[in-house]
């Protein structure tokens, strides 16, 4: 096949996650065959599949939680007994308490662990605002060289360390990757679906499996099954309250004088199915919302099964048949809620909905109508295949010809540098802070919906000058010994502009060089 | 993995800076000459990007100067007279401390100076000024990393630093190195965003007007804590990381010999005579400076800075009222046991037929020449390691004599 730069960079970019540094000749892969080079990670259907050593389930997860909490609380118990007074003493019992003086983003810390240069010390607690007189007079000296000396500090909760390991097996993937297409896809559907690990306890330990559990295994498969996998899953039920939700003729509802809780069943309409304006009314809500009542997660004493396990509580089911969309469910518990799920999510509106925004995401904010059009047909007509959309979203011409006027997010921009400056993270730390300063926190979108997906948000002022913050970081960290010149045949060679090669062969230094190269639009658009 | 969007903000309106770094050697020499009382600091600053050293200190005494400078070159009358150092060199008047220090004889310039390297790229020029081979390419350890192996090595420093930067490759190599930088969120300096602004210009007007509206707001954010001016980021880094790393080699058992470098020198366009963009740098480097002899106190007068960069720039301005890359410039040398309150030159005028190349000032002496001087007459590191494993192939460049009281 003729070589194609132009297209080298759409392989490499709108659908991978950039080209790695080293030796790994992604771009001259990318320029021979680009659609191969994107397809090849599609080959095995278990490629999406994320195991690594101390990963847990989420019921295993949901055990060291409530032992976590019941420590604490014993341990405040004999804090009380001690000191009657002082309520306020023991372990902190919210695993988000830790001030953001205390946690400290560090960008030399994101610009050193993306770069992997000798690992430092971390910055003094609280010094991310102090002057540096005074930072400097609680610190501690420390050799470049050596490795990482841990100050004193509250060592992390089973909660944090959960949390942090699973980012970390997530960033080592997506900077390990191939091509990085298949990340590119978990991400996405990950944030489709997505969950906020600012929940609660629940919600962080479990934001990662929840990820490997109902995500991944269905990227390359049928979106209904996600979508089952999604909604029963107990991260899914706890972020959006539906283990609360009761059958208001429940047994459950009559005794306890409570009832429906909307919140999932309005989001599975409006955010991960049909779309606003896909054809469902109040009344549908509240109607799908008594269809999935009883949908929850058996709790710390396990009467309804083993603790964070799925269970269907037919106590807390609302009887009856449900009309929904028009059409009439009967009451048969569990397969109630499936069956409508299964219909909503081969419903038209879905195929609409997911094509509109399988495309936006992928080629451009305003989607080229002829190729939604074809991803919706093929979604109806494969029942939902995600493969198939996939590879219909390959296939098209428009992925190829469309220029490249997205902007990276944020979380794309910290692993392409990672994967460019060819070193595997060891500590994701760093890497959470750049995607908190950037306004991306890994799982943890502010709403339902999401983290946006267009420029207006990713190429807003204040994000891009903090992404000029952090490039300029990465470049005066590891700039003095790498050559952006080499960098940039491996970003887009030939493909590189006149304008951008010239930027950086006459910045003043080579950590100048770097991070223009990182800020480059040829880094910066897919 | 916390929210931290609220402290973020507020911590950026205590903005720190990037472009200014400090890396030390982790031991205390162990000197023979300890029973003397002595015990001698040095502090290599090496000034990223080229110094224009024509409009550092100006040879208004040549007749081609005032005009190859036009309108930025530097004159000893006017509203911002240069100060004269002799009858023929000027110092930039944004250099007061600078001037003060020559006055009391600690300071002193080494001018038409240049390192082996004679083609114009600041990468391969950074290599060569700091790794101390004769050729680019040679990155693995730098030419002070190597000068401290080859002294006695007695304690372990300890001190109080935050977190270590990178070290620059001067000090880079087996010996071992701690190192220090202001910690709080840096920012990209000027020079940086200035180059993006410009490439987004041309190739992606959208990144161009979205990265100038945050670049406004940051100056609009930091306004309340400091003047911004040109060259005033850097400036203020220079001072802050200056000062932050002679406290720490004030303590008695803190580092003795370090590198600092700052970056920002590149001034193609705009690059401003008397006051401007330069001026700004240059009154970083001049604070600076004052910064290690007030806070060095009483070991100011064991104390050597040498402050060198990759190349000069071209003795005529641009079409910018900027400069190029060059090849001859100047080197600094500043501190109590600086033999100075001179001009070292071998001056090969500025006539059109003495230019290098028909552009820069012709370098008349080697750096390394000045390097080794420093080297073996203020810490005692003899000729043999010098041009050998210190400056690997250089015994043709002698020592000079007498730069060290």
């Amino acid at each position: 096949m003729a070589r194609d730069p132009q297209a080298a960079l759409v392989a490499l970019n709108r659908f991978g996650l950039g080209a790695r540094g080293g030796a790994s000749g992604d771009f001259t892969s990318a320029a021979s065959d680009p659609r191969g080079f994107v397809k090849s990670e599609l080959g095995r259907a278990s490629g999406a599949l994320l195991e690594a050593p101390g990963l847990q389930s989420t019921q295993a997860l949901a055990e060291a939680v409530f032992a976590y909490q019941d420590e604490v609380k014993r341990a405040r118990e004999m804090a009380k007994s001690a000191a009657p007074a002082a309520d306020a003493v023991g372990p902190q019992s919210s695993p988000t308490a830790a001030s953001p003086q205390q946690r400290g983003l560090s960008l030399n810390k994101v610009a050193n662990n993306i770069g992997n240069v000798a690992p430092e010390t971390k910055p003094a607690e609280g010094n991310m605002s102090m002057a540096p007189e005074a930072a400097q007079s609680n610190a501690v000296m420390q050799p470049n060289a050596a490795k990482p000396v841990s100050q004193p500090q509250q060592p992390l909760n089973v909660i944090q360390k959960t949390y942090r390991a699973e980012a970390l097996a997530r960033l080592q993937r997506a900077v390990l990757a191939d091509c990085g297409f298949t990340e590119r896809l978990v991400a996405f559907w990950s944030n489709h679906f997505c969950i906020s690990a600012n929940k609660g306890e629940l919600a962080r330990i479990w934001a990662g499996a929840f990820e490997r559990e109902a995500i991944r295994p269905h990227v390359f498969g049928r979106f209904a099954d996600m979508v089952k996998a999604v909604e029963q899953h107990p991260a899914m039920l706890f972020f959006l309250d539906n283990q609360q939700s009761l059958g208001p003729d429940s047994r459950a509802g009559q005794n306890r004088k409570r009832g429906l809780n909307e919140n999932l069943a309005r989001e599975i309409m409006e955010l991960h199915t049909l779309g606003v304006g896909g054809g469902y009314t109040q009344e549908d809500v509240t109607t799908l919302a008594r269809i999935i009542t009883g949908w929850t997660f058996a709790g710390r004493q396990g009467k309804l099964g083993a603790p964070g396990e799925f269970v269907f509580n037919a106590n807390a089911h609302q009887p009856g048949p449900q009309t929904l969309l028009g059409k009439v469910y009967q009451d048969d518990g569990l397969a109630q809620g499936e069956a409508a799920l299964a219909d909503i999510a081969r419903h038209p509106s879905t195929a609409k909905f997911i094509a509109t925004k399988f495309v936006r995401h992928f080629i451009a904010d305003d989607p080229p109508p002829a190729l939604v059009a074809r991803l919706e047909t093929v979604f109806k007509r494969t029942d939902g295949d995600l493969k198939a959309l996939t590879l219909a979203l390959i296939d098209s011409d428009e992925a190829w010809s469309a220029p490249l006027t997205k902007m990276r997010n944020p979380y794309e921009f910290v692993v392409a540098s990672g994967r460019l400056l060819a070193r595997v993270p060891e500590d994701p730390g760093p890497y959470l802070g750049a995607l908190n300063a950037l306004g991306q926190p890994l799982w943890t979108p502010a709403g339902p919906n999401g983290f946006p997906d267009t420029n207006a948000a990713w190429a807003a002022p204040e994000g891009l000058k903090l992404r000029l913050d952090i490039a300029a970081q990465l470049g005066s960290k590891v700039g003095n010994t790498i050559d952006a010149r080499e960098l940039l045949e491996l970003v887009a060679a030939d493909a590189a502009s006149g304008e951008t090669r010239r930027t950086i062969e006459r910045a003043e230094s080579r950590q100048q060089a770097l991070a223009l190269l990182l800020m480059s639009p040829e880094f910066q658009r897919r | 993995m916390e929210l931290i969007r609220t402290p973020l903000v507020t911590s950026r309106r205590q903005l720190l800076l990037a472009g200014a770094s400090f890396a030390a050697w982790a031991y205390l020499p162990r000197f023979a000459r300890a029973a003397e009382q002595r015990d001698p600091r040095l502090v290599v600053v090496i000034l990223r990007g080229a110094l224009d050293g024509l409009a550092t200190v100006a040879p208004t005494g040549d007749p081609d100067y005032a005009g190859l400078h036009g309108a930025i070159a530097l004159s000893a009358d006017g509203p911002h007279p240069a100060v004269m150092l002799d009858s023929f060199f000027a110092l930039h008047p944004s250099m007061p401390e600078f001037a003060r220090m020559y006055q009391s004889k600690h300071a002193t310039v080494v001018h038409a100076v240049a390192t082996p390297y004679r083609d114009r790229s600041h990468f391969d020029g950074q290599d060569v000024l700091e790794s101390g081979f004769a050729g680019p390419g040679r990155v693995q350890s730098g030419w002070l990393n190597r000068a401290v192996e080859a002294l006695p090595r007695g304690e372990r420093v300890a001190s109080a630093l935050a977190v270590g930067p990178t070290t620059p490759l001067v000090l880079r190599g087996a010996a071992p190195t701690v190192g220090w930088a202001p910690v709080t969120l840096p920012q990209a300096d000027d020079d940086t965003a200035m180059r993006l602004v410009d490439l987004y210009t041309h190739r992606d007007p959208a990144l161009a007007s979205a990265l100038s509206q945050g670049l406004q707001l940051e100056k609009v954010a930091r306004g309340d804590d400091m003047k911004v001016k040109p060259g005033g980021n850097a400036a203020t880094a220079m001072r802050q990381v200056a000062r932050g790393a002679a406290k720490l080699m004030a303590a008695d058992d803190g580092p003795r010999i370090s590198a600092l470098a700052f970056d920002g020198w590149d001034t193609h366009a705009n690059e401003g005579g008397a006051v401007g963009r330069l001026a700004g740098l240059l009154s970083g480097l001049d604070g600076a400076l004052a910064e290690f002899e007030s806070g060095l106190g009483a070991h100011w007068r064991d104390t050597v800075v040498v402050v060198a960069t990759e190349f000069g720039r071209t003795a005529k301005i641009n079409g910018t009222e900027g400069t190029d890359h060059g090849t001859g410039t100047i080197a600094l040398l500043a501190g109590g046991a600086v033999n100075g309150g001179r001009v070292i030159a071998d001056w090969p005028s500025l006539k059109p037929t003495s230019l290098y190349q028909a552009r820069d000032l012709a370098p008349t002496t080697d750096l390394r020449a000045v390097l080794k001087g420093v080297l073996a007459d203020h810490l005692g590191i003899g000729e043999r390691a010098l041009a050998t494993s210190v400056f690997p192939d250089s015994a043709v460049v002698k020592p000079m004599k007498g730069l060290v009281a």
